[in-house]
């Protein structure tokens, strides 16, 4: 401990007096023999180190009746091993210094400890255990599973707009497995069965599909090194083979309607759009990967910066139609892209009316265009965030493990940033002119309904406890 | 990155840092000056990333508003970006000028207010074209807001209709509920609502920006890749739009008075949780038992997984996704609370569970143990405390608003080690008295 304490002020002395070591802060990617990859990130400003392990699936991987496994069984890793009891992992973290949680996507698992860089070592091999070794009873499932449901109640449940999405979803795809919620659907969950996580686990907890992120005061031959002793051994089936469930062409306009107790009306248009291919980033980028890309700018354009676009015509002036508005593209995921338009009516003014509004201002840049200081201001503020975001470690590592989970190369931040910035004021132009018709488009309407404090809340209750 | 196993608390006592034991012989690295107008300065000069953030503290929140007025404050500092007056040779600037210019700076700046401050935060990149330009609007934005009423009346009704929105959801109407019993009159428990907000006006909020907003009474905190004779041309620019002075001093702010008795509320609402909440107030900042309060609440319900609230309530029995104890040290005896959710059918059970662990605690104490491993985890984690420019700026917030000695990272840890399990008991039994809490119990079937 003694160690640890002159190291930590050492940080500040570094900070301060600015003596920063020269650093070689560029990315270093290795692969285990087990086929395992290990992405080292060098940042030498402070003596913390943030170790994240990756697993390339998701809900999207999981398939109709057991919705949810995947997150679940990222709880279930807390919960023990042979030699390291539930519970034991936190406590064990916590007394190395160390903060820790977990996170599951649509795309991928993740988990990470924060830590003094000089328990890197202690956190790989608690690491590496839990993804080799992860063992539990069926009444710590049980009990866990309990966390789950309330952890869907707290999130989804008890959210309008949460449940809002959650519809949108389920009513824009039919093949996809983008369908399904993350956190599963309730009825999934009260049917789940220990087996199906760990048979989840078994299938898909296997170094090939696995990447390790170190971010911080490393060396990346040590890491490697550390990495190859503590990963390198571990053995897995091959990565099962991925049905691609890819999505028809939609073929028409849907929309649904989602009656929940709110004050607030809300409208999401959401229009299906292609995804940007990783090879594009590497080499000439394909047409569809171009047209991703002049849809990321789109939406900074209507709401990238304060007072954009959208905030401009929808929520200003003596007569504003929304409360809010905003546009989001979605880029380089493992699955479908959506690009969004949303807002929140005004008082009086109704969600058909924000719609309207929403889909006028993607007609006004495709008949009119993008002012070329417009387009710069965008770019602008993503040069200055690539700075800003060197500030956090763990962002820093997030990134490079979302990138390899969606297969982009390790450098594809800054390759991304580069694409965006070539992207005309011309290509914005086209893309809005032939992505927001009606025939990909599904847009999703938020009915309020009265708050009645004695009605029965709407989730099946005891029935299923264990 | 949805569906995090637990959420990612705020460490239970906000703004305090954790630091190491004072072995370390060398000066802590802050710099401290006082500007002619009086204005307190205080730098971490972190020069890796060409990047730089501001804060800038006032005693000027929200418990200096007008009963009548709830909201005033943080409307004042946030309708800064309504706009700048003309100055010098610069245009007046609206809004959408305003935020145009921002943008194209790749630069922000805001305003807001909590209970006891008022800050501003400024972020930029320090290429000096960019920085130059970004701390003289800053400087126009702090200092000369044209408060243009259209903007405001055409925000109200939005406000209006989002504080709406936020009464159908269980947590605000809980957590309205509990503020309420606990503070009672005192202004850390005032709510804005669609009559506080009505009597609100950009006169208003001029008036208070002319009176409590003054060079002598800011407090600066940068950090970033700043030496120090920049920092001072930095810090000089950023007020200079101000008025110097005068700085009287402001009417005092009565304390929180506190329980007589235990009061217990139950609300009746339909939906898939119950919020449960137990608490009183709690401590102020300067209390001399800020560290035992800390360390100790790290062990009830602050830190992570281990503490023994989520052992209890979640780990055991699986009765909610997130229990937390916290303590709100401000100016004032800012809240002690417990919070949970649970299924409607289950609130009982989780509050007497919470009840008891929380009597036991404040009874009996850490153990030996569950104390040590307190230490290791604040002690030994403390680097992470200190990781990124945004987290120096907290640590250093903290000092400058605290008024706390520049070394007050170095002897932290010190302080920490030192804590017996009899310290922490002894703290929790003059803070707490369990006997005489507030609950609110919103949503139980």
């Amino acid at each position: 401990m003694h160690c640890l304490k002159r190291r930590a002020w050492a940080l500040v002395l570094l900070l301060a007096a600015g003596v920063a070591a020269a650093q070689d802060t560029s990315t270093k990617s290795y692969t285990l023999a087990n086929g395992m990859r290990l992405i080292v990130r060098p940042d030498h400003r402070a003596p913390t180190a943030v170790h994240m392990l990756w697993v390339r699936v998701g809900s999207m991987d999981e398939v109709d009746g057991v919705s949810g496994v995947a997150h679940v069984l990222e709880h279930m890793m807390f919960k023990g091993t042979p030699t390291v009891k539930a519970g034991d992992f936190s406590r064990r973290v916590a007394a190395l210094g160390g903060r820790e949680n977990a996170f599951t996507s649509k795309d991928y698992t993740g988990y990470f400890q924060q830590i003094p860089a000089d328990r890197l070592e202690q956190v790989m091999r608690l690491e590496a255990d839990r993804f080799a070794h992860n063992q539990w009873s069926d009444e710590e499932f049980r009990k866990e599973l309990e966390v789950v449901k309330e952890e869907r109640r707290l999130r989804t449940e008890d959210s309008p707009r949460a449940r809002l999405s959650e519809a949108l979803y389920a009513v824009a795809y039919t093949a996809s497995s983008y369908r399904r919620p993350i956190v599963g659907w309730m009825n999934d969950l009260e049917a789940l069965q220990p087996d199906d996580a760990r048979a989840f686990y078994r299938r898909w907890y296997t170094p090939a599909n696995a990447a390790v992120v170190v971010a911080g005061d490393v060396e990346p031959d040590a890491v490697y090194a550390l990495a190859q002793k503590i990963y390198g051994d571990l053995s897995g089936p091959a990565v099962p083979e991925r049905k691609p469930r890819q999505e028809p062409p939609q073929g028409g306009l849907r929309r649904l309607d989602f009656k929940a107790p709110a004050e607030q009306a809300s409208v999401t248009l959401a229009f299906k759009i292609p995804s940007l291919a990783g090879a594009a980033l590497q080499g000439p980028p394909d047409a569809a990967s171009q047209d991703a890309l002049a849809l990321t700018v789109l939406a900074a354009v209507l709401s990238g910066y304060d007072n954009a676009r959208l905030d401009r015509t929808l929520t200003q002036g003596p007569d504003p139609v929304a409360d809010s508005a905003g546009a989001h593209c979605g880029l380089g995921d493992r699955g479908p892209a959506l690009c969004m338009l949303f807002g929140v009516p005004a008082t009086g003014k109704t969600a058909a009316q924000v719609e309207a509004a929403l889909r006028a201002q993607v007609g006004l840049l495709a008949r009119e265009g993008v002012a070329e200081a417009e387009l710069q201001r965008v770019k602008n503020q993503w040069v200055a965030s690539e700075v800003y975001q060197q500030d956090s470690v763990f962002n820093q590592a997030r990134i490079l493990g979302t990138h390899w989970a969606a297969g982009l190369p390790l450098d594809a931040d800054a390759l991304l940033i580069a694409r965006l910035r070539a992207i005309t004021a011309q290509q914005v132009q086209d893309v809005a002119a032939r992505y927001f018709g009606d025939d990909e488009l599904t847009v999703a309407t938020l009915l309020p309904q009265p708050v009645d404090k004695n009605r029965k809340p709407r989730t099946a209750t005891p029935g299923l406890r264990h | 990155m949805s569906g995090f196993h637990a959420s990612l608390r705020a460490w239970a006592l906000g703004l305090c840092a954790l630091a190491l034991q004072g072995t370390a012989q060398a000066t802590l690295p802050i710099a401290h000056w006082s500007l002619a107008s009086g204005a307190q300065v205080y730098l971490i000069h972190s020069p890796t990333i060409p990047m730089v953030d501001v804060q800038i503290d006032f005693d000027a929140g929200a418990r200096r508003d007008p009963a009548d007025q709830s909201g005033l404050a943080n409307l004042t500092a946030s309708s800064t970006a309504y706009g700048v007056r003309a100055q010098g040779g610069s245009p007046a600037l609206d809004e959408n000028a305003l935020s145009d210019a921002w943008a194209d700076l790749g630069a922000s700046f805001g305003g807001s207010a909590g209970a006891d401050r008022m800050s501003f935060s400024l972020r930029s990149l320090t290429e000096p074209a960019v920085l130059a330009k970004a701390v003289a609007l800053a400087a126009r934005q702090l200092g000369t807001p044209s408060y243009p009423e259209a903007p405001w009346l055409r925000d109200r009704p939005k406000l209006v209709a989002s504080l709406k929105e936020a009464n159908t959801r269980p947590a605000t109407l809980a957590a309205r509920a509990f503020s309420r019993a606990v503070y009672g009159e005192h202004p850390y428990g005032y709510e804005s609502t669609e009559a506080s907000l009505g009597r609100i006006s950009v006169a208003d909020m001029q008036r208070l920006h002319a009176l409590s907003l003054r060079a002598c009474n800011a407090r600066l905190s940068i950090v970033g890749a700043l030496e120090r004779a920049q920092a001072e041309r930095v810090a000089q620019a950023l007020l200079a739009l101000l008025p110097a002075g005068p700085c009287t001093p402001a009417a005092a702010v009565p304390e929180v008075a506190p329980l007589a008795a235990a009061h217990e509320e139950r609300i009746a609402f339909a939906s898939a949780q119950a919020h449960v909440l137990v608490g009183q107030p709690g401590v102020k900042r300067s209390t001399p038992d800020f560290f035992a309060l800390t360390v100790g609440n790290h062990i009830l319900g602050g830190g992570g997984f281990t503490a023994r609230l989520t052992e209890e309530v979640r780990e055991k029995r699986g009765l909610t996704y997130s229990v937390y104890s916290a303590f709100a040290p401000g100016l004032h005896a800012g809240a002690f609370t417990i919070g949970l959710q649970t299924r409607p059918d289950q609130a009982d059970e989780a509050l007497a569970l919470v009840r008891q662990v929380l009597a036991q605690f404040v009874e009996q104490g850490p153990s030996p143990a569950e104390l040590q491993a307190a230490k290791d985890n604040l002690v030994g984690g403390f680097a992470l405390r200190l990781d990124s420019n945004r987290k120096l700026l907290d640590n250093l917030v903290n000092i400058a608003w605290n008024q706390l000695p520049l070394d007050y990272l170095e002897t932290w840890g010190a302080q920490v080690e030192r804590l017996t399990p009899a310290d922490i008991r002894t703290a929790f039994a003059r803070a707490l008295q369990p006997q005489k809490m507030v609950t609110v119990v919103l949503g139980a079937q």
